[in-house]
């Protein structure tokens, strides 16, 4: 069964990740919280086309859902201030 | 015709089309049926496909809009994303304001 922490590795192993959090704990729903450079200058649907593909196939096999909130990493400090 | 092509005639030969999994009135999955709530607060008359009464289209349109999951919405022929994305633009009202422009 696939874990966050799995889920994890296997985006931050393809996309750079400033931050990255994922909880989930049934094997196939997640909820991501995913910080990234590659995001700047990219529309919210490019963000998230970009952790599919560093997902590639698991996420069509293995994942049934994952829902996720894509930040640069200047959105993501200025929702931390 | 093959399927890529079916899907290119749906969604441009329709203002709105959402892909789901079931029908609005029996939606199939909870992501679908967010999808087709978050419609109807939006009042948006739109086509719904069912991708589970045909598998060709049930795959064809994740290779189409290069998203692996499905609802998807589509509006003026472009893809504007899965219900998550819908839920964020229904929060912020870029989705009623893409929708009051799709003809």
């Amino acid at each position: 069964m696939l874990s966050a922490q799995q889920l994890e590795t296997y985006i931050t192993q393809n996309l750079g990740c400033d931050y990255i959090k994922v909880s989930g704990d049934d094997g196939t729903h997640f909820e991501a919280l995913i910080v990234s450079p590659a995001f700047v200058g990219k529309s919210m649907v490019q963000q998230h086309q970009l952790v599919y593909q560093a997902l590639g196939d698991r996420m069509r096999a293995e994942i049934h859902a994952l829902s996720m909130k894509t930040l640069t990493p200047e959105a993501w400090l200025k929702s931390n201030s | 015709m093959d399927v890529q092509e079916l899907i290119k005639n749906q969604v441009t030969s329709n203002p709105v089309v959402l892909y789901m999994k079931g029908s609005p009135k029996f939606p199939q999955c909870g992501f679908s049926n967010m999808a087709t709530q978050i419609l109807d607060a939006c009042h948006a008359k739109y086509l719904a496909v069912d991708v589970l009464a045909d598998q060709n289209i049930r795959e064809g349109i994740k290779v189409y809009a290069n998203w692996p999951t499905i609802p998807q919405l589509y509006i003026n022929g472009e893809f504007v994303g899965g219900s998550d994305i819908m839920r964020t633009m229904y929060e912020n009202g870029g989705l009623q304001t893409l929708l009051d422009a799709a003809k």
